[in-house]
């Protein structure tokens, strides 16, 4: 079924595609490209154009060209550096969490129990929570050494309390963000799993495979694209976090929970510095593009399949 | 066939599965908690689970100061809004894209997908200036606007992703028949499509909802939705947690109900053409 | 197609636009603490007064009403008519010509009873060009009850030695009661605005009279490292992520044997509804070291008009009201003296009624004690106690802060934090033309 479903669709895509229906396609596509092309050269020249003035939205008049000093100021910010291997743990750290365990929880949802569906939603509420409320409420109401339930719950134990967001403020905020993020990954993964076939598990389990070779001989292929666009879409999302940082650690202590997003924050909306905050905002977007061709190879070949 | 599973089984997968599934809930279940207790109490230690004195003064309080219906209005006509002006803009590209894909197809996707990684932090100014020579700022329309072009990329590889899945013979059929292409896709395609459009909808409008850079930072008084409604309410100088929280749990509330009875649409067409 | 999204996208529009409204309508922008809530509470006096004005309230945290009303202001963009600014902004925006000067508010409004201190902040050139809504500065708080089990008491002007031997004898770990609770979270207003004041009174200055940036002086190693001990041996855990809410919280739970902090604390910690040691608090000035400043600092959370906007005449009937002897008298009336808005009028703190409340008098002394035109030991070339009022100075000292907040909690150095600091600020004095 599947099979033949592909081989009308590349004979509609192939030489017998009409000229008509090209035309009109390309016609049908033209709104989305032409408004996101808006949306992108707009602000982008824009941006480009204030990247090369020393510009200070709190100094108006004062605006001259100045090369690209604003990108040899932004690339030998000390905090660069940090803020590029933050940005990239943080991604790598989420999706790790929340791969691992949305797979676990997906394989625990798709066993039957009772109150599935309670627990089910108890699962992918925090999804629908604000990302401000949510770091308020981890930063405030649990991770506080003093008031915060995990400091409450280590004194009850005789323990010191821990100082999440001094001592771990990267992984701090890798686990608020991951507790978004969970329940996203974990419906896409669950979706897949239901859809795997059962017979072939049955029979593998007949054949005596333990659940350890079943799993990665048959559910984890069986999984392999849902994973990858997992990776796609939270990859987009992960790579511009900002507002857990901002409530939780302003960034710190020192550079320790800055991410790229976040530089380019202090730079353009703190110093109020357009031309600092554009150059900034620039290899912000060059540093993404490259993550995105990495994707598309990957997708590329997982997805074309 | 259904697997057979033993009752003692069964038993040990509900014990785990309500202790991870509560544990996930509880920072929001906590919020709830705190939001009917007083300032003193939020912050008392050891904290108090639910063998406190139930207050609804922090919903009074919170009602009183705040126009929570304008911002609860607010918020759902941008969020649905968006979402409904972004569907009419992707339905016919994704279409295009899933049934007469041309070379260029798929990088045309990566395109539109990295649009959405431009720092928004870093383009405020020129677009701030761009809305106040358009007389868009603090208005719904410019919020609209602007959520609809964040989201298009994904709504659009939404819907690619549930279009391609949907059998070619089908539209074939009906081609032969001589329907148009209006008809193709009117008649044929989007009832086939149904359910991975309400779920792109819903994943948008939940993603509208939590916006919280642009809504924040182009709106004053007029247009501001529940992301500025949180604002007035976090960190202000004083005791703030049991406010915050009915506060939060104000805003949640419709995107949370929203999100629990939809469950099923959402699960149906969020698969991103990831299951076979 | 087409015709379809047009069709959507026109009504749309049609729902989405705001209809014009009779009346002329102000919109205020203003930061969410207490005082500020009441206003707009409050607010119903105004709009019986002046029937002709509806008000319209953007209330937002500070730190991201201060980016919105920046980014609307310096672009022109014109969505508010009254804005919430503090002492920090008025002299820049003074010098962009961005506000409207009240210097014509009536006579009645009495101008000249406001505290000079505070006057002399939102003044430039001869101009008035904010109104102050509250005023503060920062002031010891301490437990009576704590500092006699130790033994000790307190004087009125007690110097940081004191504060330091005090802090060390209050401190009991095992009962979670920390000697001393001070700012540390990062950021200009937070931790670098308690130790810039501190540093001033070690006779440390941010910049030398030609800009050139001073970390890297003995003046303010003595201030980091008295600082960074101090937290060592009687701060509580945590305290890099701790800032004015989170050390009111600590100190109401009774954590905290002294904390120094904004004076408008005062009300709070004294509040029998959230505090647990309101009958126990006592106040004295922030301390000093001999060197003729003390450690605080001076804030006023003022209204100003937008240079630009069509609703001027409003607007300044507004501020009047809100910054008037009459509201003060209104607040008094229906809240009591306690919570009228502090540290802005003279004769406020001539009233005997007021008197009576237990930290106005500190409170008074505390900011009279500043001084922003002249805020340091040695001479500097800017305007700013807490604070360094040029555009820079927000970015530097969050960033600088940052630094500080690491050496607190334990990753850095007091070396290592002040070369960063020297670092991180030559690195944009110098882009920024100051010095070569």
């Amino acid at each position: 079924m599947a099979d033949r479903s592909r081989f009308f669709r590349s004979e509609l895509a192939g030489p017998m595609a009409t000229a008509h229906s090209r035309a009109a396609a390309r016609f049908m596509i033209s709104p989305a490209v032409l408004l996101l092309l808006g949306w992108m050269i707009v602000p982008l020249s824009m941006t480009v154009y204030f990247s090369f003035l020393s510009y200070n939205l709190l100094m108006p008049g004062m605006e001259e060209f100045i090369g690209f000093t604003n990108y040899e100021f932004f690339l030998t910010d000390p905090a660069f550096f940090e803020a590029l291997t933050n940005t990239i743990l943080l991604v790598v750290g989420v999706l790790f969490i929340t791969i691992v365990g949305g797979t676990a929880l997906a394989l625990l949802l798709d066993q039957p129990f009772w109150g599935q569906g309670i627990v089910r939603i108890l699962v992918i509420a925090p999804f629908f929570v604000m990302p401000t409320v949510s770091a308020l409420v981890w930063k405030n109401m649990f991770m506080n050494p003093v008031n915060g339930l995990f400091a409450h719950m280590a004194k009850g134990m005789g323990l010191e309390p821990f100082d999440f967001l001094a001592h771990a403020p990267l992984f701090s905020i890798i686990l608020i963000v991951a507790w978004q993020w969970l329940p996203f990954a974990t419906l896409i993964l669950l979706t897949a799993l239901q859809s795997l076939d059962q017979e072939q598990l049955e029979a593998s389990e007949m054949d005596g495979a333990n659940f350890g070779s079943r799993f990665i001989y048959i559910v984890l292929p069986h999984m392999s694209r849902a994973i990858t666009v997992v990776i796609l879409i939270q990859t987009i999302f992960l790579l511009s976090v900002f507002a857990e940082i901002l409530v939780t650690t302003n960034g710190g202590p020192g550079y320790a929970s800055t991410n790229i997003t976040y530089l380019v924050y202090a730079q353009s909306l703190l110093q109020f510095d357009v031309g600092g905050g554009s150059a900034g905002g620039i290899i912000a977007v060059i540093l993404a593009n490259i993550v995105a061709i990495f994707l598309m190879r990957m997708i590329g070949k997982n997805l074309e399949a | 066939m259904a697997r057979r599973v033993s009752n003692q089984r069964k038993f040990v997968v509900t014990l785990i599965a309500w202790a991870i599934g509560l544990t996930i809930f509880f920072p929001i279940l906590w919020t709830i908690l705190t939001s009917f207790k007083t300032e003193a109490e939020a912050i008392a230690s050891p904290p108090s689970f639910l063998l406190f004195d139930w207050t609804l003064e922090n919903y009074s309080e919170v009602n009183e100061r705040s126009d929570y219906f304008l911002h609860f209005m607010n918020s759902v006509i941008i969020s649905l809004g968006s979402t409904l002006l972004g569907l009419a803009i992707a339905i016919p590209a994704a279409w295009s894209m899933a049934f007469v894909p041309g070379k260029r197809t798929k990088d045309i996707l990566m395109w539109m997908l990295s649009t959405k990684m431009l720092p928004p932090v870093g383009v405020l100014i020129p677009i701030y200036l761009l809305f106040r020579d358009f007389g868009l700022l603090d208005t719904r329309l410019g919020l609209v606007i602007v959520l609809t072009l964040i989201n298009l990329p994904i709504i659009v590889w939404m819907l690619f992703t549930y279009f391609k899945e949907i059998p070619g013979e089908i539209l074939e059929a009906a081609r032969m028949d001589g329907a148009t292409l209006w008809n193709e896709v009117v008649h044929v395609l989007t009832p086939m499509a149904v359910p991975g459009i309400a779920s792109t909808l819903l994943l948008n409008v939940i993603l509208a909802w939590n916006e919280a850079f642009w809504t924040l930072n182009l709106t004053a008084a007029k247009a501001a939705p529940l992301t500025a409604f949180i604002a007035s309410y976090s960190s202000p100088e004083g005791l703030f947690y049991a406010k915050l929280s009915a506060a939060s749990t104000l805003a949640i509330a419709p995107i949370l109900i929203l999100g629990w009875f939809s469950q099923k649409q959402l699960v149906r067409g969020l698969t991103f053409g990831a299951v076979k | 197609m087409t015709l379809f999204s047009r069709a959507l996208l026109g009504a749309t529009a049609l729902t989405l636009v705001a209809s014009p409204a009779l009346a002329e309508k102000l919109t205020i922008a203003t930061v969410n603490n207490g005082d500020m809530i009441r206003m707009q509470k409050l607010a119903d006096d105004f709009t019986a007064k002046n029937p002709d004005i509806e008000l319209e309230w953007l209330t937002m945290e500070e730190n991201v009403l201060r980016q919105r009303v920046t980014t609307d202001i310096a672009t022109k963009g014109g969505q508010f008519d009254v804005m919430t600014i503090g002492t920090y902004e008025v002299p820049i925006w003074g010098k962009q010509g961005w506000l409207v000067s009240l210097n014509d508010l009536p006579a009645e409004y009495d101008v000249d009873d406001i505290l000079p201190a505070i006057r002399g902040g939102l003044t430039i050139d001869g101009e008035l060009y904010a109104a102050p809504f509250y005023g503060e500065s920062s002031m010891v708080m301490y437990r009576k009850d704590l500092m006699e089990k130790a033994g000790l008491e307190m004087p009125d002007a007690p110097t940081w030695e004191f504060i330091g031997k005090a802090a060390r004898a209050m401190t009991d770990k095992d009962n979670e009661v920390y000697g001393v609770c001070l700012r540390g979270k990062a950021g200009w207003g937070e931790n670098m605005a308690f130790l810039t004041a501190t540093a001033n009174s070690f006779g440390a200055r941010w910049f030398d009279e030609n800009w050139a940036p001073q970390f890297d002086s003995e003046a303010w190693k003595n201030a980091l490292t008295f600082y960074l001990d101090l937290m060592e041996d009687a701060g509580p855990p945590g305290a890099s992520s701790n800032g004015f809410n989170e050390n009111l919280s600590l100190f109401q739970t009774g954590k905290c044997g002294m904390w120094i902090d904004a004076t408008v604390a005062a009300s709070f910690v004294t509040n029998p509804a959230d505090s647990t040691v309101a009958d126990q608090v006592g106040f004295a000035l922030a301390p000093d070291n001999g060197l003729g400043k003390r450690g605080n600092w001076l804030w006023a959370w003022s209204l100003a008009i937008p240079a630009g906007t069509q609703k001027e005449e409003a607007a300044k009937k507004f501020i009047d009201w809100a910054t008037s002897k009459e509201y003060l008298e209104l607040v008094a009336e229906k809240e009591g003296w306690a919570n009228v808005p502090p540290g802005t009028r003279t004769s406020l703190y001539e009233n005997p009624e007021y008197q009576k409340v237990p930290f106005a008098k500190m409170t008074l002394d505390s900011i009279n004690s500043a001084d922003p035109t002249n805020p340091t030991v040695d001479p500097v070339p800017y305007v700013g106690v807490q604070f360094v009022a040029i555009p820079e100075f927000q970015g530097i000292a969050t960033a600088v802060g940052q630094a500080f907040a690491a050496a607190l909690a334990g990753n850095v150095t007091a070396d290592e934090a002040l070369a960063n600091a020297q670092a991180i600020t030559e690195r944009t004095m110098k882009k920024s033309g100051y010095i070569k």
